[in-house]
């Protein structure tokens, strides 16, 4: 805000400064010949803040705050997304403080194989003793069966959907769009690097849902048949159509971190006699790691969050399996699948909506971590 | 050191080889899906399928109210994103200093924005517009009925506004820098207020900036089908939308539909194949547009 005004008052000087100039033009200089400039100028400039500021002032504050908009849609996104979530706190109504513990420790439960194991357990020893109403604590289960007579809404199953697909994408999407970055920022010449980003841009520019089809239509029916698979759409299938969509994304910010090392380090290496390909491999890469690492990250960061793909691609069963080739459910493919059905207001809306919320969380965390810690650390590297 | 020789050599080849595999790799994908449309989609392309609606069920006919919808769509979503976009990226680089708390807050807040699922745009859009104004508007209008406080066109236009709005932003934030400083400096020593100098001599100099990000905030907007699975994208329609609070037909979402929830999917592969080619023929018209309209202002900055 302080910025905002000190421009304020520049401004207001140099409209000043134009208008002592029209004061002089017309004239009305004569009857203030004797005093001096510094005074006319004040005089002038509270003339200006009459003749000319209300509308540039309104103007200047909408602009003020439409720039904050964005920094309001976050909030907002998260209240609304959290705020429908927050039936299923309400829903439980034996201990809140139990649920607020339950839900400070969740990133480590899910995190942690055994702890979790056990604390699942436990919450599907409660809700055995009370299936009439869902709680919270329901969410924490190893089942997801919304339509049911008994639901269960374990959302655990989703969440390694979820990390499995991802973590398939990654396998085949990161090494390719690290190694195109490399290529592109250390053997490419300027004209074929000119051809090579549009080229990606085209890859982004794919809409999710027409990779989701060909992964549905085309390669769901290739890979069955080549590797002989059980199920026709498995996480496997999904995953690799997942790779497609993240590829764009690790590529343009590999290379940019690959971009950004210092020339002189390719001088460097280069005058002490490394060939091309030791500078890249031995120089630049270890170099960019961090920014490398931003880009993985971000890319995870996409393929959890991206819904068409999965929702088509990857056969939307919700089982506990650590097989690759089984069907998987992601977190947001059950939102997109689900949310169309539920009644609002109800139990199973809330859950949708909190792993909304958690969806929210991974994306802002990944940010956080990309924009603070990684930055910094490149920051800190090339001072 | 014979051993270390040869090592070399390969590696010499091995580590350009493969890193350019990989980039051909990212060519042949690209060229593969666009030839698979091309040549599935291309013999149920005609006139009639453009122009026509759906019939028989979905089975027969054209995509026009899907066309349509994803129009209205994409223009109602710049009517209300780009003049955002384009202001915040001006305050951002014309108002505060770069390297100042506001600008920092907000350049975190457009990239957390840009990495937020599209699916939680749509949770946003649910709870927000169609829930909370929706209804409240509804309540506020008191007619009794209905008809805000339901998914239709104008929360998902809005929903997807608030998701492209990071587009916008980075586009003319880019072609801001190339309009050069002396310019500025001479208008305001011309005596021209800062607001003068924006709107004179700023916004022509960024204007195919503008011109960039709404391309490819519309590309982006015509492609996403998950902020608008429950924000306002129908499933089949007879009509077209007539009113804001109208419910709308998507390409991507009829492709989505057809290929997941028909009831005959093997007979509808045609349409579903040309529906794709269609949508996929928009986006890249306008990322190819957006493309060659940066490659123009990056040029124009050099010069």
């Amino acid at each position: 805000m302080n910025i905002v005004k000190m421009n304020d008052d520049k401004n207001v000087n140099k409209s000043a400064g134009s208008h002592a100039g029209t004061l002089k033009k017309t004239g009305v200089m004569k009857t203030e010949q004797n005093r001096d400039e510094k005074t006319i100028i004040q005089d002038s400039s509270d003339l200006c803040r009459k003749r000319s500021r209300p509308f540039e002032f309104i103007i200047e504050k909408v602009i003020l705050s439409t720039a904050f908009l964005s920094l309001a849609f976050i909030i907002l996104i998260f209240l609304f997304v959290f705020r429908e979530a927050a039936t299923i706190f309400n829903n439980d109504k034996t201990e809140t403080s139990a649920v607020y513990e339950e839900s400070e420790t969740y990133g480590e439960e899910a995190l942690g194989d055994n702890p979790g194991i056990d604390k699942n357990k436990n919450s599907s020893v409660t809700m055995e003793a009370d299936q009439s109403k869902s709680s919270f604590m329901d969410i924490f289960g190893m089942t997801w069966l919304p339509v049911s007579l008994t639901p269960k809404y374990g959302i655990l199953p989703l969440f390694i959907g979820s990390l499995k697909v991802a973590l398939i994408s990654l396998l085949f999407g990161a090494p390719v769009a690290i190694l195109a970055a490399l290529f592109t920022s250390a053997f490419a010449s300027r004209a074929l690097k000119e051809t090579i980003k549009p080229v990606v841009e085209i890859l982004a520019g794919f809409p999710s849902v027409v990779i989701g089809f060909v992964a549905l239509i085309i390669l769901a029916s290739l890979l069955q048949n080549v590797f002989g698979l059980q199920y026709r759409l498995n996480a496997f299938t999904g995953g690799l159509a997942l790779a497609i969509a993240i590829i764009p994304v690790i590529f343009t910010i590999s290379e940019d971190a690959l971009n950004a090392v210092p020339k002189h380090y390719t001088d460097a290496s280069l005058a002490l006699g490394a060939e091309k390909w030791e500078t890249a491999v031995y120089v630049v890469l270890p170099a960019a790691m961090p920014g490398i690492f931003a880009a993985i990250l971000l890319g995870i960061g996409r393929a959890i969050g991206e819904t068409m793909i999965v929702l088509m691609a990857t056969g939307n069963a919700a089982i506990m399996s650590m097989d690759l080739f089984d069907p998987a459910r992601t977190m947001s493919a059950t939102i997109g699948a689900e949310m169309a059905e539920v009644v609002f207001g109800e139990f199973h809306y809330g859950v949708l909506f909190f792993i909304g919320v958690l969806l929210f969380a991974i994306s802002f965390l990944i940010n956080l971590t990309t924009e603070v810690f990684i930055r910094r650390l490149v920051m800190r590297r090339f001072k | 050191m014979k051993l270390n020789d040869v090592k070399k050599m390969v590696m010499r080849v091995l580590v350009p080889g493969v890193s350019g595999v990989s980039v051909l790799l990212i060519a042949g994908l690209v060229c593969g899906l666009t030839l698979i449309f091309i040549v599935n989609g291309a013999p149920h392309m005609s006139w009639e399928f453009l122009t026509t609606a759906p019939r028989e069920g979905m089975t027969e006919g054209g995509i026009l109210p899907a066309i349509i919808g994803t129009f209205l769509l994409v223009l109602i979503m710049s009517v209300a994103g780009v003049p955002i976009g384009t202001v915040t990226a001006i305050f951002m680089s014309e108002y505060v200093a770069q390297d100042s708390f506001v600008v920092k807050s907000i350049r975190f807040a457009v990239n957390t924005l840009a990495g937020i699922p599209s699916i939680v745009f749509g949770l946003f859009g649910l709870g927000f517009f169609v829930q909370f104004v929706g209804s409240g508007m509804d309540s506020a209008l008191g007619h009794g009925i209905i008809k805000w406080g339901q998914p239709n066109i104008l929360w998902a236009s809005l929903t997807m506004a608030v998701l492209t709005l990071p587009v916008v932003i980075v586009s003319v934030e880019e072609a801001i820098r190339t309009v050069p400083r002396e310019l500025r400096e001479a208008s305001l020593a011309l005596g021209a207020t800062r607001l003068e100098t924006i709107i004179k001599v700023v916004l022509p100099g960024c204007s195919t900036g503008i011109l960039t990000g709404t391309i490819l905030a519309i590309s982006r907007g015509a492609g996403e089908v998950a902020p608008i699975l429950f924000t306002g994208a129908a499933y089949f329609l007879p009509h077209l939308p007539s009113s804001l609070s109208d419910q709308f037909m998507n390409l991507g979402y009829h492709v989505y539909i057809m290929s997941t929830q028909s009831s005959n999917v093997d007979a509808t592969k045609g349409i579903q194949y040309a529906t794709t080619l269609v949508l996929l023929l928009l986006t890249f018209v306008f990322n190819i547009s957006a493309i060659l309209l940066r490659f123009h202002i990056r040029k124009k900055s050099f010069a």
